[in-house]
């Protein structure tokens, strides 16, 4: 027993801590994310919780405004950059190294430190409940209320400073992945062979390398107007507050598909695995996955169809809106061209795939109805647009993050998660779900805006808002079933084995949990399902993806007798985060300011220079330190 | 397949169909509440009203055709003992092409109405009588003038049935959003920037707005009136606004008046037309005896609510900028009383 261990020997413990803190192995590094990212998961539960207390009953005072301003912006930044990202960021990290027949990621140490930066952020962002204020002014941020004269306190540069070290490591994130699936795919793994959950994950690393800048771009202006009383979204000095909105969209749409499309690939995964079928129309749901990721660039001003941007831009982007539907649909009917004719069965993870699917389709109707930017008038900033997002990231990303734990948490850990209680799980949260945001719709098409800190009692809404909260409370409940049969299966689960569900891809041809070095030989894969087809060597053949069914040159190498050299562990990449974290709170109190009357605050400039040498010089020594360690 | 039932998968694809659509069809609709959308009150809410439902009936019929046939295979396909492997098809070319091309076809038609109503919306009309009112926002409360009719009011816009209301929106600090449901859907007031819609009230009533955009502490209490006129009743209207404020006529008022103007320095942020009173920060109090409701549709107008909010304007709606200056405990019950007798008597 793990902990009774860790009781005897006190020298085993610590050195467990340093192995974490050192590790580079992707298979860790996702373990620390998914844990990580769970907790602020719960976080961000526990705000939205208190907002549903005060929205219980009208004209409440159990959270001032002030209060609820901050619980409200912070659940949106909370679930959408600490909690889902970072999850989807524990799959990728655990999954396509496993996937693709990789003994690692392209660059594990950067992978470490995208996890430590990430951490940074996210530590820095919550620090500001304690430091003078959380952000106040919603996740989105609009100028001029994120402006000093709106706003004097430091919520919105901590807000501002930890999304940009956040974007820092998503970007590194990105581009390692986009490196990693573009280099490291197993001999004959093409491109058309690679399992959809690897083609999401290619899609959505790129378009985080591509979205993020355009923030940083936003934030950097931003923090410099904050500190220095620059003029970029000064109303005073001229300056036009909807600039702001265009960046802060022109990223947030394309963050938007960075948030579903991995729940989309995989859901993906385990459909053909538990129908016992291949996934139907797989170019076709490849294809639709690439061009959601490429329109959801044009789409963005449909985030502010009341701004008065005129007739002919409120017409442009709702004709490229409602174009969206399109591979969004086709994924869908796919999914179910999938189950149709399958012999399904109903283990827990694919009961929150199926689950994914059903609330999806909700979702994705309610945001076409939106795209239709005249009634979108009336819906635009209401309780209908609340019930829509939440139809999609938590109908949609969080179902499928579910069905993800419960599908590879075997694979991870060489335990089952409790099937019992996965199911009690299961119906809870489907139920809680609907209670909670079905009747967001009602009482937003009834003319309830959002971001509302308490309302009047002659409203018509009073029922439907206590529904809600009975339901967010359904919703806690599933989460401590949850969190039971999680830390209880964790030391007591029944042995998985390598193979617990009689799955199709490479992951599943390894032992539970895998070695530290993924594959003894690096496979040779001959077409999709690449485990399957080993599996099944006389079942129909699976077609082979590649150019006319000719071998990759790859192919004819084979793999795997090379030695396998395995990453050292480092702690160079957890230092550069700890110097840009310093930097990061230097920069938040760079100066005093009023608005007009800037001076240098000593103490800020002095954690920047630490900060910052303290990032430089363990670069240097991550720099010297070789990457690979002995052959085995 | 054989062996397979088809009555259970369909009962439950129709129920799981079934209990959505009740509730939705049941429960969404609320009409009688006073910011429900579904009951338009004047050409621009209809026109939006009626495009909703069309697209909601185009996304309920394709909800329910996607919904049942996955309900249905979840069901008609779950695995059996002794299920053989199931063919393991790829997909099927035409199929697929077919399920792409089908929504396309839909979302075109749903285009055409859209981009109708659209420019409908967005454009003035060119036909009939226009009344131009400018709406001010501030945080939190609103500013409405009547530039061809020399009025300015506050928290309460006056307009005359059947008269295209021509709305130019503003902002004097950060963004807001305009938005009366029963009359038409909302339009941003973003400080340097001028945006203007246009309204129509088809019959006389009260209809309810309120600030659609986050605008900080006091967003949730940022609410307002528009009441829709008989042409007579607007008139009227009209030309009371058009006087200057009267003379208290009880002692309560007369005395509420002097702190007004006095000790309570009401008039350095409020304006009260025909006295001294020339503030130019807070709402235009000339005719807050004649309106509805005070402090930004928050409570009704009445002699014991007025003192209430004056005594503890930060406690009603905190971080607003009346609460900086007037705490709690600043006057005596007496003081109240007199102050509210004084604006309660400004008709």
């Amino acid at each position: 027993m793990a902990t009774a261990a860790i009781a005897r020997h006190p020298a085993a413990f610590w050195d467990r801590v340093w192995m974490w803190l050192t590790t580079v192995d992707h298979k860790r590094i996702g373990a620390l994310y998914g844990v990580t990212a769970f907790l602020f998961f719960l976080l961000g539960g526990t705000e939205a919780l208190f907002m549903r207390l005060q929205l219980m009953r009208p004209e409440q005072n159990m959270v001032p405004p002030e209060t609820f301003n901050q619980l409200f912006s912070m659940h949106g930044t909370t679930m959408i950059f600490l909690a889902i990202m970072p999850l989807s960021a524990a799959f990728f990290n655990l999954i396509i190294p496993l996937q693709i027949g990789a003994r690692d990621v392209a660059f594990p140490r950067l992978n470490a430190f995208s996890y430590w930066t990430f951490l940074a952020g996210g530590i820095m962002l919550n620090t500001s409940w304690f430091l003078g204020g959380a952000l106040n002014a919603g996740w989105f941020a609009y100028s001029p209320l994120t402006g000093l004269t709106f706003n004097p306190g430091h919520g919105v540069d901590f807000w501002a400073i930890s999304l940009i070290l956040l974007g820092i490591a998503s970007t590194a994130a990105g581009l390692n992945f986009v490196v990693t699936i573009v280099n490291m795919r197993a001999p004959g793994m093409t491109l058309t062979r690679m399992p959809v959950f690897v083609w999401m994950t290619l899609v959505v690393s790129f378009l985080i390398v591509t979205a993020f800048p355009v923030i940083t771009v936003a934030l950097i202006e931003l923090a410099f107007d904050r500190a220095f009383g620059f003029n970029f979204f000064s109303v005073t000095a001229g300056s036009n507050p909807i600039l702001w909105q265009h960046l802060f969209w022109v990223f947030g749409h394309p963050e938007v598909y960075i948030l579903i499309l991995p729940a989309m690939g995989i859901v993906s995964e385990i459909l053909p695995t538990f129908a016992r079928k291949p996934l139907f129309g797989y170019m076709f749901i490849v294809f639709s996955g690439i061009s959601i990721g490429v329109m959801g660039w044009m789409v963005w001003a449909h985030h502010m169809f009341t701004v008065g941007m005129g007739p002919v831009a409120n017409t442009m982007f709702t004709l490229t809106t409602i174009t969206i539907a399109v591979p969004t649909g086709v994924k869908i009917f796919n999914w179910i061209g999938t189950l149709w004719g399958g012999s399904i069965e109903y283990k827990t993870a694919m009961l929150f795939a199926v689950g994914f699917i059903a609330m999806f389709i909700i979702g994705g109707l309610s945001g076409l109805m939106h795209a239709v930017s005249p009634s979108d008038a009336q819906q635009q900033d209401t309780y209908f647009i609340v019930a829509h997002i939440h139809y999609v990231l938590f109908g949609g990303s969080i179902l499928g993050i579910f069905a993800g734990i419960y599908y590879w948490f075997p694979k991870a850990t060489g335990r089952l998660l409790g099937e019992g209680l996965g199911k009690i799980h299961f119906w809870l949260t489907f139920v809680g779900f609907n209670v909670t945001f079905m009747p967001m719709h009602f009482v937003g098409l009834n003319g309830m805006p959002r971001r509302q800190s308490t309302y009047a009692a002659d409203m018509g809404w009073n029922l439907w808002n206590m529904v809600e909260t009975i339901g967010a409370f359904i919703l806690l409940a599933s989460l401590l079933v949850f969190l039971y049969n999680f830390f209880r299966s964790g030391r007591k689960g029944e042995q998985a084995g390598a193979d617990p569900w009689d799955a199709r891809t490479l992951e599943w041809a390894i032992p539970s949990p895998p070695p530290e070095h993924n594959f003894d030989t690096i496979p040779q894969v001959h077409g999709r399902d690449a485990f399957w087809e080993q599996k099944h060597p006389h079942a129909a053949p699976v077609p082979a993806g590649g150019a006319n069914g000719q071998l990759h040159p790859a192919e004819h190498q084979g793999g795997g007798h090379e030695p396998i050299h395995m990453p050292n562990p480092s702690y160079w990449p957890l230092l550069v985060s700890v110097g840009l974290g310093i930097a990061g709170y230097g920069l938040i109190y760079i100066t005093h300011r009023a608005p007009g009357a800037f001076s240098l605050n000593w103490g800020g400039l002095a954690a920047i220079v630490v900060g910052v040498t303290f990032a430089a010089i363990s670069t240097f020594g991550w720099y010297k330190q070789p990457a690979a360690g002995p052959e085995h | 397949m054989n062996g397979r039932g088809r009555l259970l998968p369909i009962a439950a694809a129709i129920g799981f169909v079934g209990i959505f659509l009740f509730w939705i069809l049941y429960y969404g609709r609320t009409p009688e509440t006073p910011q429900s959308i579904f009951e338009a009150a004047g050409p621009v809410a209809r026109m939006q009203l009626n495009l909703f439902w069309w697209i909601f009936w185009a996304a309920t019929i394709v909800f329910i055709v996607v919904e049942l046939a996955f309900v249905y295979a979840l069901f008609h396909f779950r695995r059996r003992s002794g299920d053989p492997l199931p063919a393991q098809t790829h997909g099927n070319m035409p199929l697929e092409i077919g399920w792409t091309i089908a929504p396309a076809i839909i979302l075109a038609i749903i285009a055409v109405p859209t981009v109708s109503v659209l420019w409908k919306v967005l454009t003035l009309p060119n036909e009939g009588v226009r009344l131009e009112v400018e709406a001010v926002a501030h945080q939190w409360w609103w500013e409405f003038n009547y530039p061809s009719l020399g009025i300015k009011t506050a928290n309460e816009m006056h307009i005359p049935a059947g008269t295209v209301a021509v709305i130019k929106l503003e902002s004097k600090d950060v963004i807001h959003s305009f938005w009366i449901p029963k009359l038409g859907g909302k339009l941003d007031m973003i400080p340097g920037q001028h945006n203007v819609m246009w309204l129509q009230g088809d019959e006389p009533g009260v209809y309810y707005g309120q600030c659609a955009e986050f605008c900080g502490e006091g967003h949730a209490l940022m609410r307002f009136r528009a009441i829709v006129d008989t042409k007579e009743d607007f008139d009227k209207w009209t030309a009371l606004q058009k006087q200057p404020a009267g003379a208290p006529t009880t002692g309560a008022a007369a005395a509420g008046r002097d702190i007004f103007m006095g000790k309570g320095a009401c008039a350095g942020c409020h304006t009260v037309r025909g006295t001294d009173a020339r503030g130019p920060v807070g709402p235009d109090l000339t005719h807050i005896g004649s309106r509805l409701t005070i402090a930004a549709g928050i409570m009704d107008n009445t002699h014991d609510n007025l003192a209430k909010w004056i005594a503890d304007p930060e406690g009603l709606k905190p971080g607003n900028l009346m609460g900086t200056v007037i705490t709690k405990g600043k006057f005596s019950s007496d003081e109240l009383n007199g102050l509210a007798s004084y604006l309660g008597s400004l008709k």
